[in-house]
């Protein structure tokens, strides 16, 4: 396997009294897909939060190609460049169209040229069926748009790593596919993601392996097969239930 | 000019012609204190609100009391404080000074809560999208933040320099000779009430309605197509 790209050790955090993480520690190799699951409120969008450094640590480490990742820490933009952030609501920056969300970052950050930018921003447009968007604000656009915009903005950066935070949460379910599309594209191009999914289907589709988080803890860490065919905990199995029990009404509503 | 028979009814356009140009001084002396007091209420507030935005330890308390002061005491009597009170700690003062500082500690408090509610408005969440895109601080603050809250800041900003500009009315209480002053004192001189009065209702909207459209104008402009929607 190749080698690790991102190592959590003993990480600790907590809001006020509230523990979230009771020394987590996880390894993310380059080129894997972890998929992050659990029930509300286990801190998954924490984590991703903390790995980017959004959020202050109480205890423990987080690396980025050895490199530490600290909560105002002096090197924090750099790093930051090499983690690509994705939220659930989407955050265009709304006086700016779609083009200039994209390039601002390269532009401002990596002092690069717009001219070269631009080129590759259309590139990933015309990549996820947005490149006639170029121009648009991000008002004109619907939320699988402004979602697929976003994943091209972080992309733009060279990241070596993607965090994805419930993208699909604050969609439309018709709006859901076409984001889900892309990043299973991301993944089959070898990408290093963390993706927060409350998708089951996709998570299993897309990961290379999954963690489940309960109690500030990793409580199960296996492949999607594993994972969902038969988890270990019965915390998992409880979980996995949740998402089953829809369909056993369904075909109760047929009988 | 009439009929001679009704002479004391109407308007005395002789009257009017020989103090335009008193009117034209003072408007003169009212839009220099005002622009000048608003310039320094501008940087005021923007220092304050900076302040309370960054939450800056001690000064944030400081800023807090002094906008609580400023909004609720009338101007006219800041003037009298800033007038009479600073040559009595041995400050000498001229009139002109204290009209432009009374409006810039007035309108510095104004314009702080103008800049502070569209810093405000705009969810922490974009300044933390700007910094996962490897943004400093400054950098998210000047691409990201500060056009979207000076686009919101504008309509309450361009009411407050109307606002502004109003409230140097009050300055003929400490004997500046601007447009109030001026009508008042021809009131007091030949009784010519009517045409004293019409002259500094004109002169009022010369120097307000251009200001006004001004306004439209710039928020027409910066109004990003709806934001947030």
């Amino acid at each position: 396997m190749a080698e690790s790209l991102l190592t959590i050790e003993h990480l600790t955090k907590r809001f006020g009294d509230a523990l979230i993480f009771d020394d987590l520690s996880l390894t993310v190799r380059q080129g894997e897909v972890v998929v992050v699951v659990g029930p509300s409120g286990c801190g998954k969008s924490t984590l991703l939060r903390c790995i980017n450094a959004l959020e202050p640590i109480q205890g423990g480490t987080i690396r980025l190609e050895g490199e530490t990742v600290e909560h105002k820490g002096k090197n924090l933009p750099e790093l930051r460049q090499k983690i690509g952030m994705v939220f659930q609501s989407y955050e265009l920056f709304p006086h700016l169209t779609v083009l200039d969300n994209i390039l601002l970052a390269p532009m401002k950050v990596q002092k690069r040229g717009k001219e070269d930018v631009k080129k590759e921003a259309l590139e990933w447009l015309e990549r996820v069926g947005l490149k006639e968007k170029a121009n648009s604000y991000p008002r004109q656009l619907s939320g699988g748009q402004k979602q697929r915009v976003a994943i091209v903005r972080a992309l733009c950066m060279h990241p070596e790593i993607l965090l994805f935070d419930e993208v699909t949460a604050a969609l439309d379910p018709e709006m859901v596919r076409e984001v889900l599309d892309v990043m299973l594209d991301l993944a089959r191009q070898g990408r290093t993601m963390i993706i927060v999914t409350h998708e089951m289907q996709f998570a299993r589709a897309v990961a290379d392996r999954v963690i489940f988080i309960d109690d500030g803890k990793i409580l199960e860490e296996a492949t999607p097969d594993e994972f969902f065919e038969a988890p270990k905990t019965e915390r998992a199995k409880k979980f996995l239930n949740m998402f089953e029990f829809h369909r056993e009404a369904k075909q109760d509503d047929r009988k | 000019m009439g009929n001679p028979e009704k002479e004391g009814s109407v308007t005395d356009w002789a009257f009017i012609r020989e103090y335009l140009p008193m009117y034209q001084d003072a408007a003169i002396l009212t839009v220099r204190i005002g622009f000048l007091g608003i310039a320094i209420s501008i940087v005021v507030g923007l220092l304050c609100s900076a302040v309370q935005y960054f939450k800056v330890p001690v000064l944030r308390a400081i800023v807090a009391v002094y906008i609580e002061f400023s909004r609720n005491t009338p101007l006219l009597v800041q003037l009298f404080f800033i007038y009479y009170g600073l040559p009595k700690i041995g400050i000498p003062t001229d009139a002109e000074m204290c009209g432009v500082i009374g409006l810039a500690f007035l309108g510095g408090s104004y314009m702080a809560e103008a800049f502070r509610s569209g810093l405000e408005a705009i969810e922490p969440i974009q300044l933390e999208s700007s910094l996962s895109l490897g943004m400093t601080g400054a950098q998210a603050m000047r691409y990201v933040i500060l056009p979207q809250a000076v686009s919101i800041s504008v309509p309450a900003f361009m009411a407050n320099v109307i606002f502004l500009l109003k409230e140097t009315s009050v300055f003929s209480a400490i004997s500046l000779m601007d447009l109030m002053f001026t009508a008042k004192d021809l009131i007091g001189l030949y009784y010519k009430t009517t045409e004293s009065l019409f002259l500094l209702v004109v002169f009022y909207l010369l120097i307000l309605l251009p200001i006004s459209l001004l306004g439209s104008l710039l928020e027409r402009r910066l109004r990003y197509a709806g934001f947030g929607a």
